[in-house]
């Protein structure tokens, strides 16, 4: 077989602004969430490492890499610019803001939602579609890990999940080798493009943005979407009835030395 | 005529199910028949803990239980394993055989299972949370038009469950308003059944229901070769963090007092990050969560990703010489000391 003709690919990477995950979180006197107001937020890790995965490529292929754009959606507007900013720092080429509607504050778009959203926005970019979508595994709020593997669904394209390395043939960018972690090893795959692929945390060490191009994402291009501009449904499936804290561990009991923990263990029989 | 059987169905249901505060029968979709598919999920020619435990929530759900078992029939593992899924307490079993399906892969895997689920009007699709149902399920949700529901920790009823958010800080008790719930069952959560029928389990073929095309393709797989428990579903684990300060200790303190506890081995991010231990061992909310009778966790700080996969263990032993590390919290026994003494003079007095 002939190699594939090669051309530029452009990707695209879907971010979520959520609790920093160094934050003890709380739940909101309500029971219907946790409490996020005046609490620290940030980008994602596993969508940070998605970033700067999209940024490495495009460093070791050049022009290879036409464009990477970050996509958020969020009922916070100002947030979300935030967290574009912060990607278009690391070096991310412009990015897409959809606002969803604030009017159920505790209600985020499920994945389904998410996934679909995304969809739509790639129809709309048309000719400019992605190519390459990398996601990240999951989001430490919800910690549902859906949104990969669902718009991969909806796109009908190659999906690998929880990768820890990407590799392209500059010669050849039609499909991309990627190892993924699974229970009990790593697994490698070719995935031919146009593919959805999910960071783990082993992927890559995400970096700072300089003050210079702190300076620079200023100027870089942010377009935002309404849902009914996309004509989405913004209904969740899933009913919040209660969020509560977990029951706490009665921890706490110390010992003095090695046969006391023997003892102990012997006593509630564990050994 | 209609209400004869709906109301036999409510009833049914109600003495199956614990009666949450939530609960109503008002829409139509709850007088359908609980009708559950397990994904079963094998490996080797045998069926994994994991699914044991799916079956265990599907059980929850009243209700029959049919299992899926899908593979290739070109090897003889899956013989094996469709042995092994006879013997598991199902009411009929679907085995799908196809080339496509010899590597577990979402492209092919997800339209199979999700046109099963439509065409057979299943109400639930049920699987071990694990790498291959968290790369596979949300493929299947998506086709299938439903919000897939992680993690199931608990079941309230029939389409109100709880499952775990921020790292295991919070508990979600939550209705889904899809027809058909597709659900990842956590492991550490349910119990993996033990009772094997040994009654007829009726076998069905799936012929007319095609597996999808292969998009990606499978190059190779490399697995950590181990002769101790798995870590999973081990009911010991000796874990190891940063404070081993490098691999030689990690094996030369963690493995001595692993065998002779027969237990598995696990390691913190912050250990897997510096080499000391395979990332396949990790424990935490990126990682494994885990729920051994006895978890004994040797130089673990205990950061709130770790303590996400561990702290529902039964009984938690921290090593640290940090008195004021978040570990101590959660331990049931807690030993200041420096590990490099304790654990060889522990492994020695076991």
């Amino acid at each position: 077989m002939r190699p594939s003709l090669i051309h530029q690919i452009r990707v695209l990477v879907p971010i979520k602004r959520t609790i920093d995950y160094a934050v003890k979180i709380r739940v909101n006197s309500a029971k219907t969430g946790v409490e996020t107001n005046g609490v620290k937020h940030s980008m994602n890790p596993f969508d940070e490492i998605a970033v700067e995965e999209a940024i490495r490529l495009k460093e070791k292929l050049g022009e290879k890499i036409e464009s990477i754009t970050l996509l958020t959606i969020t009922s916070n507007k100002k947030g979300g610019q935030e967290v574009l900013r912060t990607g278009l720092a690391m070096g991310a080429d412009s990015g897409i803001l959809i606002e969803w509607p604030s009017t159920k504050p505790d209600c985020d778009p499920e994945p389904l939602s998410v996934s679909k959203t995304i969809q739509k926005v790639i129809q709309k970019l048309g000719e400019k579609k992605p190519d390459l979508i990398i996601c990240g595994k999951q989001s430490i709020d919800d910690d549902s890990s859906q949104v990969g593997g669902m718009l991969s669904g909806l796109l009908n394209c190659s999906l690998a999940q929880y990768i820890s390395s990407i590799e392209f043939d500059a010669n050849q960018m039609s499909s991309a080798k990627v190892s993924r972690e699974i229970d009990g090893g790593i697994e490698e795959l070719k995935v031919p493009l146009p593919a959805v692929v999910t960071t783990d945390l082993r992927l890559n060490e995400p970096r700072y943005a300089s003050l210079p191009n702190i300076m620079k994402a200023k100027k870089k291009s942010i377009i935002t979407y309404t849902t009914e501009e996309l004509g989405i449904d913004t209904n969740n499936r899933f009913e919040i009835l209660k969020v509560e804290e977990p029951p706490k561990r009665k921890g706490g009991l110390k010992v003095e030395n090695v046969d006391e923990v023997i003892h102990k263990l012997k006593e509630v029989g564990a050994l | 005529m209609l209400s004869i059987p709906i109301s036999r169905q409510y009833l049914s249901i109600n003495s199956r199910f614990i009666i949450g505060s939530h609960r109503s029968f008002s829409s139509s979709q709850s007088f359908r028949n609980v009708s559950t598919l397990v994904f079963l999920e094998h490996k080797a020619g045998k069926i994994n803990s994991a699914t044991l435990s799916a079956l265990n929530l599907a059980k929850s759900l009243g209700g029959g239980i049919t299992g899926i078992i899908v593979g290739s029939s070109k090897s003889s593992e899956m013989n094996e394993a469709i042995e092994k899924a006879k013997k598991l307490p199902i009411s009929k079993l679907l085995v799908k055989e196809d080339d496509n399906l010899e590597h577990v892969l979402a492209e092919p895997f997800a339209p199979l299972i999700a046109n099963v689920t439509k065409e057979r009007s299943f109400t639930h699709l049920v699987g071990g949370t694990t790498s291959v149902t968290k790369n596979i399920f949300p493929r299947v949700a998506a086709l299938l038009d439903v919000q897939q529901i992680s993690d199931v920790m608990k079941v309230i009823d029939q389409e109100t469950f709880m499952r775990p958010i921020y790292a295991g800080n919070a508990l979600c008790t939550l209705k889904s308003k899809d027809s058909i719930k597709v659900i990842t069952v956590r492991c550490a959560s349910f119990e993996p059944i033990t009772d094997t029928s040994e009654g007829e389990v009726e076998i069905e073929k799936l012929e007319s229901i095609q597996a999808g095309q292969i998009i990606s393709n499978w190059s190779s797989e490399t697995l950590t070769k181990s002769e101790r428990p798995e870590l999973g579903s081990a009911n010991r684990i000796v874990s190891g963090g940063r404070g081993v300060k490098n691999k030689e200790n990690f094996d030369s303190i963690l493995i001595p007092l692993s065998d002779k506890l027969n237990s598995a081995i696990g390691a913190s991010r912050a250990a897997v990050d510096s080499g000391f231990a395979d990332n396949s061992l990790q424990v935490g909310q990126t990682g494994k969560v885990v729920s051994p009778d006895l978890y004994i966790a040797v130089g673990i700080s205990g950061a709130i990703q770790h303590l996400a996969g561990m702290k529902d263990s039964k009984t938690i032993v921290a090593i640290n010489k940090d008195p004021e590390a978040p570990i101590f919290q959660v331990a049931d026994v807690g030993l200041v000391a420096d590990l490099f003494e304790a654990v060889p003079e522990l492994t020695k007095k076991i």
